[in-house]
């Protein structure tokens, strides 16, 4: 009886102590995202003025503000996402309403799966040799868009799948049945149902794109440059390369710390807001949808 | 009447007809829509490769330079790595290099002043030529690089032949000085050292965390608890690589730098840090998925055994998901090898086989990124780093499917 008590408590003990250890350090993976976001929102918030993100960098980038990077990087999404959103919408399509299970499909599927593994620094290298040498495009708005369209592609078709497959088999059988076509079907029916679901896809991938540095490197990020672009075949400054190179290889690194400081805020902002705006989009319909 | 039908039944024909045609059209688009990520994929290796290749069809010379020897010199053919080892004079005798005994004396443009007047030489340079000619012509040691521009026609020297970098000698050089003159340096190996040192270093400080919060998450948080922290750990997967690399920047290399009293901070740990924070998110989420997936039956078999909950989590949940969790690691490792910005600001750089993790170090997609804005378009620079790009492509792929392999297996067990 003692023994069996005794090896309970151990038993209990042991559980104990595990539980703990897996507890703290999931508190504390999160406790690090609040650390990362406080350090950044603190040191940044005091950079952030109308100021700060209405005007152009002054004295070597130490001064001013980062208004053609934000606008660089507003026209490298809308780019990005010109390019990529019809493209990975059209593909998710085929391959969930169109294909049956075989072999295009797993094909189609695999070769998904390896661009979404391709490191981003091999978009650039891919984008800066076929973009902007091959095709003539130079280092442009163009260049880097379709450079992180591509980037972002595989993202699209997966998050649109996902909408796609959570659409019930119901409405389009029901649809069939009334003598619509599969095109009538896909467009009419299922889409407007998926619809907030590929929204979500998409504003996540524009979080995604907006950080993105390495892939606009070599295909259109300008050092520095006190204009903004006027066409699409025009360079541009972007924030991600801009924290980059103000954080590194700046004129003077410490005078700049402050208003890098203020870029990283506007960065972590944007990926903020769309997530939030995603989840809540998410949320929302989700609710509507079983509603109805 | 019948003909009325008839048109009737005809036009109902072409609308269905057209309408069929209006389909075809349709599913073709979207078919072709579904091929970009394919034709994408061809693409990038097809560029990528092509570009690579080009390293290996030349001489590791700068265009419009040339090395020339003495004619009586021996020596036809020089390895890349022998020239750099003459030029940094480590070999000073031709006879290391299968020559005669002799001493080497080296030769760069810049030099002649050191034989020749500026008188001698001319108002602009205009008998250079034939003094460099002259000079090889009466120095048996020497070994010269200069511009061919200066060669003459009745050059008495010889020109010496450099051999091509191989792709074992670029796999396993150990040096890279890919701009040194006069013969660029491309081994790649402190570069592989690096990446794999700072990947490993990440996926070690990663792995048990992420496992911790994975088992902490799928078994034994409440499920309001789990709702709210999961998508804050997905959060972390948002933030964009330069702000890791910027918080590395300003938090982790000064700390890493007080803590262990280095001369600098910026280290393969600094890098191994900032990754394992990275590669969090993606360990944790798919870990987690993993161990949800184990049956309920198999779980509730265990306890109803009278094992308590911990048992039932290492005894039957990790084992059945063990798969899972090596997708979730090797996945992570994948993202950590790839991983450009945050490594290339934090882990300083330097280029050689590190022997520490409190050295700095470089990455492959570090040195893509932090060269190629230098390297002229087409040139053996280029060309090196798009090889670098082909290595690492092959590298991301190859663990792509190895996840593919690891998760069939798990999917093959369910069923």
């Amino acid at each position: 009886m003692n023994v069996e008590n005794r090896l309970a408590n151990k038993k209990r003990r042991s559980q104990k102590v595990a539980f703990g250890i897996f507890s703290f350090t999931s508190y504390s993976v999160v406790a690090l995202l609040f650390v990362i976001l406080a350090f950044i929102v603190v040191k940044g918030i005091g950079a952030i003025s109308w100021e700060f993100i209405s005007e152009m960098p002054k004295n070597g980038m130490t001064e001013g503000g980062i208004f053609p990077a934000i606008i660089g990087t507003l026209c490298l999404v809308l780019a990005s996402m010109i390019f990529a959103f019809p493209v990975g919408v059209l593909a998710a399509i085929y391959m969930n309403e169109y294909v049956k299970q075989g072999w295009p499909k797993k094909i189609i599927k695999q070769m998904t799966n390896n661009l979404a593994g391709v490191p981003s620094i091999v978009f650039g290298l891919f984008g800066m040799s076929l973009f902007v040498n091959k095709l003539g495009f130079g280092d442009s708005i163009l260049a880097g868009g379709l450079t992180l369209g591509l980037l972002v592609l595989p993202v699209i078709i997966r998050t649109t799948e996902e909408a796609l497959k959570a659409v019930d088999d119901t409405f389009r059988q029901a649809s069939l049945a009334l003598g619509a076509s599969k095109w009538e079907t896909t467009s009419k029916i299922v889409f407007p149902i998926a619809f907030p679901n590929i929204i979500t896809g998409m504003i996540l991938s524009i979080g995604r794109v907006s950080g993105e540095t390495a892939p606009i490197l070599f295909t259109v990020a300008a050092y520095f440059l006190p204009k903004l672009p006027t066409s699409i075949f025009d360079q541009a400054m972007a924030l991600p390369y801009h924290l980059y190179v103000i954080s590194t290889s700046g004129t003077n690194i410490e005078a700049s710390r402050s208003m890098a400081y203020g870029t990283a805020l506007i960065l972590i902002i944007i990926v903020l807001i769309s997530n939030l705006l995603a989840n809540a989009l998410r949320k929302y319909y989700g609710k509507k949808v079983k509603m109805n | 009447m019948s003909s009325v039908v008839l048109l009737k039944i005809k036009h109902t024909d072409l609308k269905t007809n057209f309408k069929q045609i209006k389909e075809k059209i349709i599913e073709s688009i979207l078919m072709l829509s579904s091929a970009a990520t394919s034709i994408t994929v061809v693409l990038i290796v097809f560029f990528l490769f092509i570009e690579g290749a080009g390293v290996f069809n030349k001489k590791p010379v700068d265009k419009g330079f040339l090395l020339a020897v003495h004619d009586s010199n021996q020596v036809k053919k020089l390895e890349p790595s022998q020239i750099k080892d003459v030029f940094d004079q480590k070999i000073t005798n031709w006879k290391e290099l299968g020559g005669k005994d002799q001493a080497i004396v080296l030769f760069r443009t810049s030099d002649i002043t050191d034989y020749y007047t500026e008188e001698e030489l001319g108002e602009n340079f205009e008998y250079f030529p034939d003094k460099i000619n002259e000079l090889i012509a009466k120095t048996p040691g020497i070994i010269a690089f200069f511009s061919d521009k200066y060669k003459n026609k009745d050059f008495k020297g010889r020109e010496l032949d450099i051999d091509k970098i191989s792709v074992y000698e670029f796999l396993s050089g150990e040096e890279w000085f890919p701009t040194a003159e006069p013969v660029a340096q491309m081994g790649v190996k402190p570069l592989i050292y690096g990446t794999l040192w700072v990947s490993f270093g990440a996926i070690v400080l990663a792995l048990p965390i992420g496992l911790f919060a994975a088992i902490y998450l799928s078994e034994i948080a409440k499920k309001r608890t789990r709702n709210l922290l999961k998508p804050l750990i997905e959060l972390l997967a948002g933030i964009p690589s330069v702000v890791y690399g910027f918080f590395g920047l300003v938090i982790i290399v000064p700390l890493i730098q007080d803590i262990f009293n280095l001369p600098v901070g910026e280290t393969a740990l600094a890098g191994s840090v900032v990754l394992a924070i990275m590669a969090l998110p993606t360990i944790i989420t798919i870990s987690e998925d993993a161990m949800r997936n184990t049956p309920r039956a198999m779980k509730e078999a265990s306890l109803a055994l009278g094992a308590s909950h911990w048992q039932t989590i290492y005894k039957v949940v990790i084992p059945y998901s063990a798969s899972g969790i090596t997708a979730g690691a090797i996945l992570g490792i994948g993202r950590a090898i790839g991983e450009t910005m945050a490594v290339l600001m934090v882990t300083g750089n330097a280029a050689v086989i590190p022997h520490t993790f409190l050295a700095p170090v470089r990455t492959i997609p570090a040195t893509i990124a932090a060269e190629l804005g230098e390297a002229a378009n087409g040139g053996l620079h280029y060309e090196a780093l798009f090889a670098l790009g082909c290595i690492l492509f092959i590298i991301t792929f190859g663990i792509n499917m190895l996840v593919e392999m690891v998760t069939n297996r798990q999917s093959h067990k369910k069923h």
